[in-house]
């Protein structure tokens, strides 16, 4: 069997709820970076706060949400995050989110490698049958990434965000087990 | 169209009204056990619900709707009787993007094919955007409940996004869709 957890550039740690709080706590405070995580308002919330949430979604009863903190495999710091969100079992359909919040990390290909990680985990431990993801029309960068990955574009919600005095679609993309088993089986 | 003395929450055949705690959770109850209504409303198991566990459910949600301050809920009562006959909500609204989601469904198969939904929707979408100046309304569709697909087409909804394959039921996969409708386009067909 395989490290699940390992890739090439990054691993997938426990997302502990206080060491996880402060690096988002800090990470927030880049508006840059929480404008492309999230659709609503930018907001400062304390890591206090931060870390109940974390603790309160590890002990769900009938877990929907799977969080990890991401690592590069050169380094002890955290540099990311990536979680599924399971909203619906019967159809086994997920939302992912991924964020790096270490700006030195970007544009180097490892959101691109713990997406894949979370995939693998998707649809070979979850055995979810497909994984959702949104995206914003002022995020090039990231679209262009999960493409790679091979997410397909399935459709945008116009007009769904207001920022800086002006309108931008939110993205919905999509990709299959059979997909994703498909494309890994040609590299 | 529309003016101030236009009552917002009546219709032709229906109002809206506020939840009624002693009379609406046995009525609700009865709903619950119609699996066919469950699952053209929502996407999660289907499973039946006593009247005093929907009673418990009406406290949660009044609860979440005072906390989170992103929802406003609806019964929808036959204009003759008053007796309950659906439930129509506006969620998870996001108000620094001006983007809401609806919801709505009749529970009795007798109040269905009769217009009561394009009366509530028309109602829903007035408050939405001319109450609460929402910029855009989303509605989350399965592929299967055509009834709904055709209601939101008719108030000039347009299909957005189509989640392929995001739906399991009666053994096999549905996709599942989004429609929407911006304010502009509301208003233009309202003044029409």
């Amino acid at each position: 069997m395989k490290d699940i957890y390992t890739g090439e550039l990054t691993r997938l740690i426990v997302l502990e709820a206080k060491e996880g709080a402060k690096a988002f706590a800090r990470w927030d405070r880049d508006s840059e970076f929480k404008r492309y995580l999230d659709s609503g308002a930018a907001n400062l919330i304390s890591s206090n706060k931060i870390e109940k949430e974390i603790e309160e979604d590890a002990n769900e009863n009938s877990p929907r949400s799977y969080s990890f903190g991401v690592r590069a495999l050169t380094g002890d710091a955290m540099i990311g995050v990536v979680d599924l969100f399971v909203y619906n079992w019967t159809g086994r359909d997920a939302f992912v989110g991924i964020g790096f919040g270490e700006r030195d990390y970007w544009g180097k290909g490892y959101g691109a490698d713990a997406m894949n990680l979370i995939l693998r985990y998707a649809f070979t431990e979850l055995n979810l049958r497909r994984v959702t993801l949104n995206v914003f029309e002022y995020n090039p960068r990231a679209i262009r990434s999960y493409e790679k990955v091979g997410f397909r574009h399935e459709g945008r919600i116009r007009q769904a965000l207001n920022k800086e005095g002006k309108r931008w679609d939110m993205l919905f993309m999509g990709i299959l087990r059979e997909e994703w088993m498909t494309s890994r089986f040609q590299n | 169209m529309f003016d101030i003395q236009t009552q917002l929450f009546e219709g032709k055949d229906i109002r809206f009204g506020p939840i009624d705690h002693e009379k609406d959770p046995e009525i609700e109850s009865k709903w619950m056990h119609d699996s066919e209504f469950m699952r053209m409303y929502s996407l999660e198991p289907a499973r039946p619900m006593s009247a005093a566990m929907v009673k418990k459910s009406y406290e949660k949600l009044e609860k979440e709707i005072e906390e989170e301050k992103n929802m406003f809920y609806f019964t929808i009562r036959a204009r003759d009787d008053d007796r309950l006959i659906g439930k129509a909500q506006v969620n998870r609204i996001e108000w620094s993007n001006g983007h809401g989601w609806v919801e709505l469904g009749f529970g009795s198969a007798d109040d269905r094919r009769k217009g009561f939904g394009t009366q509530a929707l028309g109602m829903l979408l007035r408050f939405a955007f001319s109450e609460l100046n929402l910029h855009r309304i989303s509605a989350r569709v399965p592929e299967y409940n055509e009834a709904a697909i055709a209601l939101f087409r008719k108030l000039g909804f347009m299909e957005e996004v189509r989640r392929r394959q995001a739906l399991d039921r009666d053994g096999r996969r549905w996709d599942l869709l989004t429609f929407g409708l911006l304010k502009d386009e509301w208003s233009k067909q309202a003044e029409a």
